[in-house]
């Protein structure tokens, strides 16, 4: 119904664009809507030439947010939410150093994506319903990129395995956030009654728990283990293997430019794919040398643009998915440089690993 | 009882600390506490804290993401500022060297000397800061001593010389004549801080008389134009009109029209400061006796020109310290720049203290934050207060007070 302004000649639009007030609706629905005013290419996509025009990916991430975002101290931003940023410019622009990255706080990201002012959100957003939907926020949400989920850290020297164990034990939580209700929620499920420290603020929360006050503290599982590393000694701690709650951290785009979405979505099940498929950022050019010599490898060379036309289909070169991990390397490097073993954070992998090995990360099938 | 033999200061520390049995329990007391908080800080500031995260980001802290190999131009307008401060120090002195210069001479140096060495800067960039010192202390010095040589003209003409440094700053800073363009989304840290507050406070001087002289004015459409800017902008929270700003104009202006985030805060910061100045002013202008503008306009004065040279000078000196108290306060406000995204000081802060490799430092950057907003508050009341004394008609009246 929207898109009824796009048939309006673009003269009527401009002529009305000097009482500005009067325009605001028009214009807004000309931003949110994105209609591509040449209908001449196959692919629709304002955003994706106008990134292309400006040679320049604009990023929204957190930028305070360890292991995710934070700015090095040479200047370059550093993170798991920002090489999703430069995979993406990679992919889009061949140049994985074409980023803009924008600082965004938790008020103002789904705003600054609306209203155009940022191609990709990139900045750990839960995907949920009223996140998703054209009544709500109307984002559209690529795959998810960290499982969250609220976690439980205990010592190691506790002898604590699994939740059930802390029947009858104080456990710090910190007061009024769903953290605590998940917890309440959890133990009585199990039937494990326990002790609830409550603390007003974090620091509190977890200044208790280093003191002993309880055996256990809950947070989102990522927040911990950032915690952990300015604990005095951080491998004496250790996180249980139970997850709370769901958070799909996932980067995400306007709804109302479909062919980016899907651009910016199969940019990442590329990288995904590629870890499925053993192509990393050191490999990556032999695999292509390999593709290219042996016609009999269908499957890889499609992956790999050396034949068909996935790209093109995406509106993105046809070797996206090369440019992409040539930049950042694929998703299990990404992961385990930025929260992983390679990390300070030293997360586990958890339900981020590969759908072949226990985890939930599945690309569809490149065909 | 009478101890001739004890030195003044004894005589002095006894008859004022230590007077009644009482007195004395208080001092002591209250000198345990300041040495037990005092040596605790000390202890940690000396033993435990650990100062890599300073080291290793000072850059980050003090221009934020500018470029690498346009850091130069930061180090000219900094050689720049200091010849000017140098300049204008002597000038403004002449030969006396009065204690006070004397022993902001000797900080200088100390600073210079110790800052870099405590940064663990490499020798090439200590060498910076103490060639910019001593330019500094030198053209004092010189200024000083020949600057009464200069030409009469000349030397009415050299406070001129500040605002052309400032745009020639502006230059440097953002680039264009030339030079190659850095965008505002680069700066930060200190920079960024101190552009954002020295904007705003240059531009919401002038736009907060103009309010107040609107708010007095007898043309109702300016009355009460001034009236709703000035109670709008009071009754909403900074925080709310910067919100606005970087949130609702990409909305009403097309891609690309709107002006870059941190002009847009800018701006947000200068009109916000505004209607606080314009109520300055106004209790200046009030100030002010009825016969002084009606004695200018019997002499044949017409409006503009009795607000000018009689009403003006006299209500801005009375609301100068209210003045520069808005100043001070819109100086500590960029801090919430960092709420919308920006990477202003406390901004670089909080992103360096997300880097995994410096978890937990957080006492440390505070501090440094803390020591930093002190020392350019600092900064603007001593000049506030030499600005008061100097204006002050009665000269004698200003040394009681």
């Amino acid at each position: 119904m929207l898109l009824a302004n796009c048939a309006e000649p673009w003269n009527s639009a401009m002529a009305w664009r000097r009482p500005l007030a009067a325009t605001l609706p028009l214009l807004t629905a000309l931003a949110l809507v994105g209609c591509a005013s040449d209908g001449g290419s196959g692919i629709q996509s304002q955003r994706l030439s106008a990134i292309s025009g400006r040679g320049k990916l604009i990023c929204g991430v957190d930028g305070r947010l360890p292991g995710f975002s934070f700015v090095n101290p040479d200047g370059s931003y550093s993170g798991l939410d920002v090489d999703i940023c430069k995979a993406t410019a990679a992919a889009v622009l061949g140049d994985a150093k074409q980023v803009d990255f924008r600082d965004l706080n938790s008020t103002e990201r789904f705003a600054a994506l609306a209203s155009g002012e940022i191609d990709l959100l990139s900045r750990n957003t839960t995907a949920t319903l009223s996140r998703d939907a054209p009544g709500g926020n109307a984002l559209s949400f690529a795959p998810t990129v960290f499982y969250d989920g609220q976690g439980v850290m205990t010592p190691k020297a506790s002898g604590i395995k699994t939740l059930k164990d802390l029947a009858g034990k104080p456990i710090c939580v910190e007061s009024g956030t769903t953290t605590e209700l998940n917890l309440a929620d959890r133990m009585r499920e199990i039937k494990a009654p326990y002790t609830p420290l409550r603390f007003q603020t974090g620091d509190q929360t977890y200044a208790a728990y280093l003191q002993g006050r309880c055996v256990a503290v809950t947070s989102d599982r990522s927040q911990l283990a950032g915690k952990r590393t300015s604990f005095p000694d951080p491998a004496a701690h250790t996180l249980l293997p139970e997850v709370l709650s769901k958070e799909p951290l996932s980067p995400a785009t306007v709804n109302a430019d479909p062919a980016w979405a899907d651009a910016v979505r199969w940019i990442i099940h590329g990288l995904m794919q590629a870890e499925e498929l053993g192509i990393t950022q050191a490999n990556v050019d032999a695999k292509v040398a390999e593709a290219k010599a042996n016609t009999n490898l269908a499957d890889l060379r499609r992956f790999l643009g050396v034949e068909g036309d996935f790209g093109k289909q995406l509106g993105l070169p046809a070797n996206f998915v090369v440019l992409a991990l040539k930049a950042v390397g694929n998703y299990g490097e990404i992961f385990e440089r930025n929260v992983g073993a390679g990390s300070m954070l030293k997360l586990e992998r958890g339900l981020n690993r590969q759908w072949n090995q226990g985890g939930l990360i599945y690309a569809p099938p490149f065909r | 009882m009478d101890r001739t033999g004890l030195p003044a200061l004894a005589q002095r520390l006894r008859r004022e600390l230590f007077a009644s049995r009482t007195d004395g329990l208080i001092t002591l007391v209250l000198l345990g506490a300041l040495v037990a908080l005092g040596g605790g800080f000390l202890r940690w500031a000396l033993v435990q804290a650990q100062w890599a995260v300073v080291q290793a980001n000072s850059t980050l802290f003090a221009v934020g993401r500018y470029p690498l190999d346009q850091q130069w131009r930061l180090w000219l307008l900094t050689t720049l500022l200091a010849a000017a401060t140098g300049l204008s120090w002597g000038l403004l002195r002449g030969r006396s060297w009065p204690r006070n210069d004397t022993i902001a001479a000797v900080l200088l140096v100390a600073l210079a000397v110790a800052a870099p060495l405590f940064l663990q800067l490499t020798l090439a960039i200590q060498a910076r800061w103490w060639w910019i010192t001593a330019l500094l202390l030198a053209l004092r010095w010189g200024a000083g001593r020949w600057g009464d040589r200069l030409p009469a003209a000349w030397r009415r003409l050299w406070p001129l010389l500040w605002p052309l440094l400032y745009l020639v700053g502006m230059v440097l800073i953002s680039g264009g004549l030339g030079l190659m363009p850095v965008r505002p989304s680069d700066w930060g840290g200190l920079l960024l801080t101190l552009v954002q507050s020295s904007f705003a406070i240059l531009l919401c001087f002038p736009l907060g008389v103009a309010l107040a002289l609107g708010r007095r004015s007898e043309l109702p459409l300016l009355r009460w134009g001034s009236v709703i800017y000035i109670e709008f902008i009071r009754g909403a929270p900074l925080i709310t009109l910067l919100f606005l700003g970087q949130n609702i104009l990409g909305f009403l202006l097309p891609g690309g029209l709107a002006p870059d985030r941190v002009w847009r805060a800018a701006w947000v910061l200068t009109f916000f400061a505004a209607a606080y100045v314009a109520e300055a002013v106004r209790s200046g202008l009030a100030a002010v006796p009825r016969g002084q503008m009606e004695a200018a306009r019997a002499l044949g004065l017409p409006v503009p020109q009795a607000l000018i040279h009689v009403v003006l000078p006299q209500a801005l000196r009375v609301a100068l310290p209210a003045t520069v108290g808005q100043f001070i306060t819109l100086l500590q406000d960029t801090t919430l720049l960092s709420l919308i995204g920006l990477l202003d000081l406390l901004g670089v802060a909080r992103t360096v203290m997300a880097n995994p490799a410096f978890l937990g430092k957080n006492a440390e950057v505070y501090l440094l934050l803390a020591v930093l907003f002190w020392c350019c508050c600092a900064a603007l009341g001593l000049g506030s207060r030499a600005l008061e004394t100097r204006l002050n008609p009665n000269p004698l009246s200003a040394a009681r007070a």
